[in-house]
């Protein structure tokens, strides 16, 4: 039973997928959903421990060996991503009940909750496979139920945000489909340890490189890279709140694992790092992503804007960690997705909440926001001192071991501006603090004075996710020496 | 427990249990101590003892041997005196002060390392600048801040050449230092602070006569002497101090000639015989450091002496200066004998105390082959002369009639005057006595025929020249003045500038933060231009415009990896 679970991961929201479009019954879906969204949380859980106990996990689907059929390939890396995905679908999901109820009509429940299953099925599957071919399949998977996802907002903008992010993310999937073709036809392979074994033989290097910018491009779209970024604000900003919440955890991240994955593990880091495409172009955009994009998200007035910029800036963050190409450097870059995504998933939530009750988050409205929603508040307060990385927070660990990182590599001015965008964090982050605790209610009518905290299933899981990061902040050694097992993974080549 | 009865210790512990006695219990604690401390002090045999190791650094507390006993008999000595003195004094703050600083010179002289050194070192500034506050008045105020200024700075100089030197050598052993490293030269430098080295010196004049009356009795034994001490331990024989104790020699004679102030007077006098010890310190030989502990010897006690007579007249006139005395031998005749003798003594007149140790610098020198030197010292015997032995006596006792009538001291004072007297008469009349305390043995004579006619015809020739310039009308004239020292550039002139400057810095201050502020709006403006909503950066792209970017982008990735 147990060496079957790397295909449960990706069959039990495969298969919940379509039961949940037969029950249509809109309690009766999320029931579904949220079981094969723990069922997999705990099988990403037990896979984890497995690959920290025993090593890689190598799985061959359908029996098929690994050259010709399809293999799924887990180590320390994937392993912690697919339980961040998973996790946190499993935790967003007990979150949603109330949030979609609130937002999305109720005979599109079913649908919504089909969706995100196959998102979930997508994400997990792109994690997971060990088959270049089989990245994309996943890829379009997550996309297209992303795109439905997204257009489940309320706002009627939620719809242009969708196409445009279809448009954008269909020309992202077409590159990486363009750049593994080439692979393909430079190698005859389509397995990745197969192509790190054989690019370097490879008679058509031409060929590999044109798969490997194609693939770059590509991987640099879906995970909202700056200046690729501009599918991602609007789309978080108009997406139902529950999703947003999940997509900010999650789909970039996966992104990034996949870039990770092509990078050190396919390419290899002497050939990625060769080129003057990461050190000419990768480093400096983003460098420039997360300076610029804190700068922007300082003068949003829409919370979840501010919070999308900001998101893009902290992807300008992992970046720069992967562009160091030294262990400590990918190690900091890892350890910034895990807690990143747990930080930017729980400031959504207490977005969400904020949302349910007040209806708008519009942020110089939400002052005295602490009398009315204290939970909800201090729930923010926490996850945005994160955010910034105060001490005892996951943002303090991930960001200390890029400063780290980045000195040990003798680059000073990266971690004098990590600081100085920090800064940044600061303001925009404290604005809204500011705004919410201390800032006196303008209208003092009875009905904004009295409390109306957000219900308990939200504020639950929003707590769950909180408390967790506040755990992982305090023993930051925890997910520190997962990253680093992860970054000498990386290193060290498939095996 | 008996190593809380070492002699600092046992100073401190009874500051400590001072204030809660009566006055009369206090006067006598006063008494008491000094004479208990002495006792215990000589029961102690030669070595390092009460050695506390702290932090990882043994400190030894009590490193006796025969330089740090001498400093130790003086100040005990020195503290019972100016205790007896002060039996009048019922301040708490004054008698508490007075406890506590002369057991943190003690401690001083027996500290066996820089750390402990460094503690005692702060301990007498902190203790000291009581005596002077406890005048209550705001002069005093201001001029004890200043004089703690100056020695806590000393302090902190000590504490950083200590770090240094510590760094360097990895020792706090308080030995021979010497000026080899940055980290000794800042202790040179704080030694030099107290033990007023030229242009190091204005907090001494300011401060003493600033002191409360029997204040300044117990300022004049200790600071300087123990500064002393701490140079000949740690800069013997260091060539330069030589050239400063010859100046310091003399140029205080034409600041304290001109002085109105008799306190004044008597505080440059001071720095002046600082001046012998310091010479004496830096030739460095047997006979020339024991010159130095046996002038600092005499120096307590005749300088003492002769701040005490002048304390005594101010105690009963009220002034100390010497343009509203005059004549007061008729009704303070053993006060005018005291300061007679002190006068003898510190002027080097055989028969009296200064003459046995200042032969032995003045010879130290001689043999030195320092001849320059040797009749520096000689100009400033005959200043000495001038400027306090005939000046001090004559002006205050003798002189015009000022037709002040005081009583005579009060009894405990003229008690205290006439014990500092007599053993300042028995020093010079039995050399001896002295002798066999110096650190090293001695097998020296004052009484030479040459010893003696040498300083006769000094005396003699420095009474002609008073007398001459007294008749002929050139002396100059007491009045009531305030003469000016360096010490002039930091108290006058640079806070008169000091308005001007403060103006410029507020101008430029206003200037440089309205250009920055000027940067700081544009440079906003542009970053808001840039990033507000609905602008470039933070608009939502059209597809177009994002599939421009991706094209630029791919193009530029292409270009790069395929060329």
């Amino acid at each position: 039973m147990i060496d079957q679970f790397p295909a449960l991961q990706i069959m039990v929201p495969l298969v919940a997928a379509p039961i949940c479009v037969m029950i249509r019954n809109p309690r009766w879906s999320w029931v579904c959903a949220m079981v094969a969204s723990t069922l997999a949380f705990l099988i990403s859980i037990i896979l984890l421990q497995q690959v920290m106990a025993n090593g890689v996990i190598r799985y061959a689907v359908g029996g098929w060996a690994a050259p010709s059929g399809i293999e799924y390939y887990i180590d320390a890396m994937n392993a912690a991503v697919l339980v961040l995905v998973s996790g946190i679908s499993a935790v967003v999901l007990v979150y949603a009940y109330r949030s979609v109820a609130k937002s999305v009509p109720a005979e599109k429940h079913y649908l919504f909750y089909t969706a995100w299953l196959m998102c979930v099925c997508g994400l997990l599957g792109i994690v997971i496979t060990g088959d270049a071919f089989n990245v994309f399949v996943f890829l379009e998977i997550s996309s297209l139920s992303m795109y439905t996802l997204i257009s489940f907002g309320q706002d009627r903008r939620a719809l242009t945000a969708s196409f445009r992010y279809l448009v954008l993310g269909s020309v992202g999937a077409s590159f990486i489909l363009i750049g593994i073709g080439f692979l393909y036809a430079a190698t005859g392979t389509l397995n990745m340890t197969d192509l790190a074994a054989r690019i370097p033989d490879s008679e058509s290097q031409r060929a590999v490189l044109v798969a490997f910018s194609f693939l770059t491009m590509g991987v640099l779209i879906k995970s909202a890279v700056f200046p690729l970024h501009a599918w991602l604000p609007n789309a978080y900003t108009f997406a139902p709140v529950a999703v947003t919440a999940f997509l900010a955890g999650t789909a970039t991240k996966v992104s990034l694992y996949v870039l990770l994955r092509f990078f050190f593990s396919v390419f290899g880091k002497d050939y990625s790092f060769g080129q003057h495409l990461l050190n000419g172009v990768l480093l400096p955009a983003a460098v420039a992503g997360f300076v610029l994009m804190s700068l922007v998200a300082i003068f949003q007035n829409d919370l979840r804007r501010m919070l999308a910029y900001s998101s893009v800036a902290q992807v300008g963050y992992i970046v720069a960690g992967f562009s160091l190409a030294t262990q400590s450097g990918l190690t900091a870059g890892i350890v910034h997705v895990v807690n990143h995504g747990m930080v930017k998933a729980s400031l959504f939530m207490a977005v969400g909440c904020i949302l349910y009750r007040v209806g708008h988050v519009h942020t110089p409205s939400l002052d005295n926001l602490m009398k009315r929603m204290p939970f909800t508040c201090v729930a923010f307060i926490i996850s945005g001192m994160g955010l910034i990385g105060v001490p005892l927070t996951v943002g303090f660990v991930s960001k200390f071991t890029l400063i780290e990182a980045s000195l040990e590599k003798g680059w000073w001015a990266i971690a004098a501006l990590v600081l100085l965008s920090s800064l940044m964090a600061i303001v925009y982050v404290g604005r809204v603090i500011e705004i919410m605790v201390f800032r006196r209610s303008r209208e003092t009518g009875p009905e904004s004075s009295g409390m109306c905290e957000a219900p308990l299933s939200m504020l639950v899981p929003l707590y769950v996710l909180v408390g967790v990061s506040l755990y992982f902040g305090i023993n930051g050694s925890a997910t520190l020496e997962v990253a680093g097992r992860a970054a000498s993974f990386l290193l060290g080549g498939l095996q | 427990m008996t190593n809380l009865l070492a002699p600092p210790f046992l100073y401190l512990i009874a500051a400590l249990i001072c204030p809660f006695l009566s006055s009369r219990w206090r006067a006598l604690l006063l008494l008491g101590v000094p004479v208990f401390g002495l006792m215990i002090m000589l029961a102690y045999p030669v070595g390092d003892h009460v050695v506390w190791s702290v932090v990882g650094f043994d400190l030894t507390f009590m490193r006796v041997d025969r330089l740090s006993t001498l400093f130790g008999i003086i100040f005990s000595i020195a503290a019972l005196l100016s205790g007896l003195y002060a039996w009048h004094v019922r301040d708490t703050v004054q008698q508490v002060a007075t406890l506590a600083y002369a057991g943190a010179a003690i401690g001083g002289v027996f500290a066996g390392d820089l750390i402990s050194l460094f503690l005692w070192w702060e301990g007498t500034a902190v203790a000291s600048v009581f005596l002077i506050w406890a005048r209550r008045t705001p002069a005093s105020t201001a001029t004890g801040m200043r004089y703690l200024l100056v020695q806590v700075l000393s302090g902190v100089l000590l504490l950083a050449g200590l770090l240094m030197h510590y760094h360097d050598t990895g020792s706090i052993a308080f030995e021979h230092l010497g000026l080899v490293s940055p980290g000794t030269f800042l202790i040179f430098l704080s030694f030099g602070i107290k033990c007023a080295f030229p242009l190091l010196h204005n907090w001494l004049a300011d401060a003493y006569p600033a002191a409360t009356l029997t204040g300044t009795v117990v300022l004049s034994a200790f600071t300087t002497k123990m500064a002393v001490y701490a140079l000949a331990r740690g800069y013997a024989g260091t060539e330069v101090l030589i050239y400063i104790g010859a100046l310091m020699t003399l140029f205080p004679i034409f600041l304290a000639l001109v002085e109105d102030d008799l306190q004044r007077v008597l505080a440059y006098s001071l720095n002046s015989q600082l001046g012998f010890m310091v010479v004496g310190v830096g030739i460095g030989s047997e006979l020339s450091i024991n010159g130095s502990a046996a002038h600092a010897f005499c120096s307590v006690l005749y300088q003492g002496l002769l701040f005490m007579s002048v304390g005594a007249v101010v105690y009963r006139t009220g002034t100390s200066r010497a343009s509203q005395l005059g004549g007061l031998y008729r009704t303070m005749p053993v006060t005018m004998l005291c300061c007679l003798v002190g006068a003898a003594s510190i002027s080097a007149v055989p028969l009296f105390s200064g003459f046995v140790s200042k032969s032995l610098i003045l010879d130290a020198s001689g043999y030195n082959g320092n001849y320059v030197v040797w009749l520096a010292l000689l100009v400033a015997s005959v200043g000495v002369l001038v400027h306090t032995t005939i000046k001090v006596p004559y002006l205050t006792f003798f002189a015009k009639d000022s037709g002040k009538r005081p009583a005579e001291a009060p009894i405990h004072m003229r008690l205290a005057m006439i014990l500092t007297a007599s053993l300042c008469v028995i020093i010079g009349v039995f050399p001896g006595l002295l002798y066999s305390l110096l650190p090293y043995s001695v097998d020296y004579h004052p009484y030479t025929f040459d010893h003696v006619l040498v300083q006769l015809q000094l005396l003699l020739f420095a009474l002609l020249a008073f007398v001459v310039l007294k008749k002929l009308g050139l002396y100059p004239r007491m009045v009531q003045s305030t003469s000016l020292d360096t010490d002039v550039i930091y108290r006058k002139w640079l806070p008169d500038r000091l308005p001007a400057v403060t103006q410029w810095v507020v101008n430029l201050n206003a200037c440089a933060r309205q250009m920055a502020l000027g940067w700081l709006g544009t440079g906003y403006g542009m970053v808001e231009r840039l990033t507000r909503p609905g602008a470039p950066l933070a608009r939502g792209w059209s597809v177009a415009s994002m599939m421009f970017v991706v094209i630029v982008l791919m193009c530029a990735v292409l270009v790069l990896n395929l060329l």
